[in-house]
Parts: C-alpha cells; structure tokens; sequence
C-alpha cells in the first residue's frame, strides 16, 4: 500500500530548495543585516570598512529627554517679561556646551509646555524622527478603527440580496487595483488649493462661503487629507476579505434568530459579530501592518511636508537609507518598525484572543 | 393595504439602490476625472474642475495628450520593463512556490517542519523593514552573464525579479490548497508507478487552477503595482517600470493633460484585466481572509 507521502530527503529539499534559498538570501539574510548595520555605521558606497558602533544609532535616533527651566529674572528678581509672557532663556544656550549637562549637547527642541512659572522642554536626538514616529502612530491608530469599521460596513451593504449587487461589489473594489501611486496623484488634484475638486465642491455646496484650502500644503490638513485618501483606496480590500468571513457564518443560525424574533441590531450583536472573530482578527492586523508602511502616498503628495507635518517611519528610512545612502541609519529605523509592527501584532493576538 | 405596502418596498428599494449608488459615486469619480482629463487640453482642464464638466468628454476632446506622452518620454520602454519584470516574476513565483508547497505537503523530508515554520515566521516581516539591507545586498551580487562575472545588481531587470520569486504568502496559499486535495489520487498514482515529478505535473497542477489563478493575481498586483523598490534600483531609465517612469512628467513643465493621459495608458489596462476577471480577483483576496 503507498502512502500520500514520499519519504525522499532528496526530493525535498529538490523541490522546495529553491524557495527556501531564495527567501534565506532576500528576506531573512537581509533582515539579519538590517539588525547587524543597525550597530554600525555602514554605508552604501565607501571607502572605509564599516565600524561597530553599539547602540550609537539607537541613541541618535531615539533619545528623548526633558528640560525645565525657570523664566529669566531681573536684579531685583521679577520675572522678565517679553511680549506679555515670561522670558526664558534659548534651549541652544542650554544644550550647548552646557558644563552641567553634556548630555545634551546636539539636542533640540521638540515640543514645549509651561507649567506654572516655569516650562519643561522635551528635547529630541533626532526631532524630525520623533515627528515621523508620532504621525505614523496617528494614521494607524485613525485608519485600523475606520477603515475596518468603513469596511464592515461596506460588506453588510453588499452582502445582501439584491439584483445588480455584483456591480456595486465591483466598484467598491476598484480603487484597489489601482496603483497607489496612480491615486495619491489624482488625489493630487481632488486636494489642490486652487482648482481642487474638494475646494470646488464644498464652495459650491456652501454657496461660496466655505474659504478654499491647500489641504495638502497646509500642516494642521496634510496628515488628514493624506489619512482620508488612504482609507478610501483600500477599504474594498478590507471589505472583501470581511465578506467571506460574513459567508463563513452558518444560516442556520439567522433563521434561529429570525424564529426567536431577534432585531436587526440584536441579530448583528449575537450572530454576526461573534461569527466574525478571526476576520476581526485579521484584518486589524493587516491593516496595521499595512499601514505602518506608509510611504508611496507621502513620497508622491507631499514628501513629507509641510513642516515635517506627514513625514513618517519608512519615508525617513527611506531619505536615509537611499536619499542620503546611510545604510545604517535606513536599518536602524527599520528595526524600530520591525519591532513596532511585531509588538502590535502580538498585543492585538492577545487582546483578542480565545477567552476561555 | 396590500397596495400601500408594495409601495413601501418600492420606496425602500429604491433608498437602497440611491444609497448604493451613492457610494459608487465615492469611489469612481478620480477614475472618471482622469479618463476624462486625458482628453482635454491643460487649460480647458484646470478650468473644467470648476463643474461637472470634469466628469465629462466635453469640449476640446482629443488623444493629443497620448501622443505628447509618448513624445516626452520613453513610454513604450516603460510598458514593456513593466511586462517583463511582472510577467516572468508571476511565472517564476508559480513555478518555485508550487513545488515548495509540494514538497511541504506531499513529500517527507528532514527539516521539512523546520522550514515550513520559518518560511511562515517570514509573514510578519513587512518588506518595508528589509528594503534598505536589501539594497545594499542588491548592489554587491554576483552575476554570472556573457561579459563574465559582473558585481552589483543594481540597473537590471534581475534586481527587481529575483527577490519577489518566492514569498511566504504565495507559499501559504499553495500549501493551503494541496492539503485540501483528495490524498487517494496521489496514492492511486504512486500505486501506477507514478514519480514524483509526473505527480506534479500531470496530476497536482492540473487541478490547482483556482489557487495558480488566485496567487498570480495578488503577484500582478504587488509586482504591477510596486513603486519603492524599482525607485531604489533603477536610477538608469533604460530598467524602470511604468510607476517610476511617472517622474519624467514631473521635470520641467508639467503638463497635466500629458500626466492624465500617461495615468490613464497604466491603469486602464489593469482595470480592464480586473473587469474581465473580477469574480477571480475578489475571489483571490478573499482567498487570503478565510483561512488567515
């Protein structure tokens, strides 16, 4: 009697060998090295071997600290007044060459909050970095909840029974074929300051009286408008991937809910939700992943402007990795996401995890 | 009453589709606004933005944009590294993943489990982390071709192929299928004598053409559809894809009409691939939800 199963090293490792060396050489060689230069000062092109430097990029890129300092006082102790609010002396004076603290030399600030009389600086190695960390933290925490929410929406809508459902399934799924980089530069457009479509749109809507934006090359606007378009191009995806899950749940249990006369609300609360555990799961963690990643629609829209308003992780890995050629600073960055990424997804696995 | 309620559902029906409808608005109006865009002269297009008129062929309609495109910049070169790199990419990835995925659920081997969980541990890694590395790896290969042995991939079709062969999800999806296969089949042929090699192809392929259809759909889309790692790795234009080709329209003056037109010549033709096959499409992304 043969089995299913060949016992043949040979023919194993025949057959997968090529995979396997391929994802050794191109993904797990390469993510090692990323951790490897990430402790040293390797760069794409140079002259001079690459040195081991510990944690020195670590530092550079991460360190974080806070100053307070009290306002500047005259002879007679007053606090010094300059155009209605207290003076306090230049962060540069205090960073630089400063005896008491030579740790931060080479610090700048990053944000500030008074306190009193007082005001406590937070002082960053790498404040275009801390810019990057914080607005990437803001598109994944507004884009998982709202595009997975719009997304499971989206599929409740399509996934009943109606004639011509299939075109309107069609269509929402569009945009994601699309290239991203095909959408951010169309949005380009939808978002222009002058002849923009939204500016079109709202002022006639408004009878002109809503003011024009450069949604885009304003900072309080870019992250948003960026947030928006990105939540409109994949949320099909998303919307596909929850329909099956949506089809995995069994109708036996709708008509046993019908029976017991359970609402609408009442029946998505206690079938449909739990049925949709794993999908959940998935998705959340897709698209964090996912949009962690961010980097086409800034490098097309607005290459991390303005006032560093939309830079973010990959995009600084990138400008420095490739634009500026530091290996070891673009690795250092990518190991911070790797670890971003990797942390998030076991806290979301264990947040929602089996509860027994 | 009767009439009255049928009225009702009417109405109701009607919402529905208005609601539908709606949201269908959302998504294709950019698509529409290029098409159409494509066909006017930049003037007639800044000013068309104003009203509806940005939806519609009206006006100055013609292909002159198309044939400036083309005029400007090496279009053409563009389509074709784009076609080549995508399409022997989904060929080579079919070809290696299916035998992995063989190997992993059919054929017995020592470090086969080993293996199988470090290619699956690979998932969570986001390309994005190992780009930068990857780059540097890139730029110091071997390659052995007609001049001899050359160092550095970089400016190459190989570079942007070679890497992309074998992934974990394509792998997954593979393994997913074939551990799905009636197990009888392979045994009947191993009875007839069958090798390994005629299992594969006479009997495992033959029947995998929704899970070959699903893979190389998701690594036409990926492969199409790339933008960061061809940016990186073809600072010559001789190698670049349709997505980085875009920059040339970004020098010098910008003609917005040349852009639409350029747009348009990229995409409709995926969009039309994914009208034809959509069933197939969705079906493939789905594919990756059920059994994630």
């Amino acid at each position: 009697m043969a089995s299913k199963f060949l016992v043949s090293n040979r023919t194993g490792w025949l057959m997968a060998g090529p995979s396997i060396l391929l994802i050794a050489g191109f993904i797990v060689l390469p993510f090692l090295f990323a951790i490897l230069f990430s402790f040293t000062n390797q760069r794409l092109v140079s002259p001079n071997a690459a040195e081991f430097v510990g944690f020195a990029n670590y530092r550079q890129l991460l360190d974080v600290t806070t100053l307070t300092v009290e306002p500047e006082r005259d002879a007679a102790g007053a606090v010094v007044m300059e155009d209605g609010a207290p003076k306090y002396p230049s962060v540069r004076s205090l960073t630089r060459n400063n005896p008491d603290r030579p740790d931060l030399n080479g610090m700048r600030e990053w944000f500030s909050f008074g306190h009193g009389d007082s005001r406590t600086y937070v002082l960053a190695r790498d404040v275009v970095f801390m810019k990057a960390l914080v607005n990437t933290f803001i598109f994944v925490l507004v884009v998982a909840p709202v595009q997975g929410g719009l997304a499971l929406g989206l599929a409740l809508l399509i996934n009943q029974r109606l004639r011509g459902i299939n075109v309107f399934r069609t269509i929402y799924f569009m945009p994601v074929v699309v290239s991203i980089v095909v959408v951010s530069l169309l949005w380009r457009f939808i978002y222009d300051g002058q002849s923009g479509l939204l500016n079109n749109l709202l002022s006639a809507l408004s009878f002109g009286a809503i003011p024009k934006v450069d949604w885009l090359g304003n900072p309080s606007t870019a992250l948003g408008a960026i947030i928006a378009m990105s939540i409109w191009q994949a949320v099909g995806f998303y919307m596909v991937i929850w329909l099956s899950g949506l089809q995995t749940i069994s109708p036996t249990l709708y008509e046993a809910g019908a029976i017991e006369g359970a609402s609408k609300w009442q029946t998505f609360r206690y079938i449909t939700w739990p049925g949709l555990r794993n999908t959940t799961v998935l998705v959340l963690i897709v698209i964090t992943m996912q949009a962690f990643a961010l980097f086409a629609q800034i490098d097309v829209m607005t290459g991390g402007g303005p006032l560093d308003s939309t830079q973010t992780i990959v995009f600084q890995a990138v400008e420095r990795g490739y634009g500026k050629q530091d290996i070891s600073g673009g690795s250092t960055i990518s190991v911070v996401l790797f670890v971003i990424v990797l942390s998030i997804s076991l806290i979301q696995r264990w947040l929602t995890r089996e509860k027994s | 009453m009767a009439q009255i309620s049928a009225d009702n559902r009417g109405l109701r029906l009607a919402t529905r589709y208005l609601v539908l409808g709606l949201i269908a608005v959302i998504f294709i109006f950019p698509l529409v606004f290029m098409l159409m865009s494509s066909l006017k002269p930049d003037q007639q297009l800044l000013e068309d933005t104003a009203s509806l008129r940005a939806f519609l062929p009206v006006g100055d309609v013609s292909l002159d944009n198309y044939f400036a495109a083309f005029h400007r910049a090496p279009v053409g070169l563009f389509i074709l590294n784009s076609v080549i790199v995508t399409g022997v990419t989904v060929a080579l990835s079919l070809l290696a993943c299916s035998a992995a995925a063989f190997a992993f659920v059919f054929v017995e081997w020592k470090g086969r489990n080993l293996m199988l969980s470090l290619i699956l541990a690979t998932l969570i890694v986001p390309f994005e982390t190992i780009a930068i590395p990857l780059l540097l790896v890139a730029s110091k290969l071997p390659w052995i071709g007609v001049e001899g042995v050359t160092w550095g991939w970089l400016n190459s079709y190989r570079v942007q192929i070679v890497p992309f062969i074998a992934d974990g999800l394509t792998i997954f999806l593979f393994v997913q299928y074939f551990k799905d296969l009636p197990g009888e089949l392979i045994e009947a042929a191993r009875v007839e004598g069958a090798s390994w090699g005629q299992i594969y192809r006479r009997i495992v392929m033959p029947l995998s053409g929704p899970v070959l259809a699903t893979a190389a759909i998701l690594k036409f889309l990926v492969m199409y559809n790339q933008y960061l790692w061809p940016l990186m790795v073809t600072q010559e234009e001789g190698y670049r894809p349709v997505m980085v080709g875009l920059q040339y329209f970004f020098q010098l003056n910008r003609a917005w009409g040349e852009i639409m037109a350029y747009l348009s010549l990229i995409t409709v033709p995926v969009l039309a691939f994914y009208l034809y096959l959509q069933k197939a499409f969705i079906a493939s992304i789905a594919s990756t939800g059920v059994k994630g």
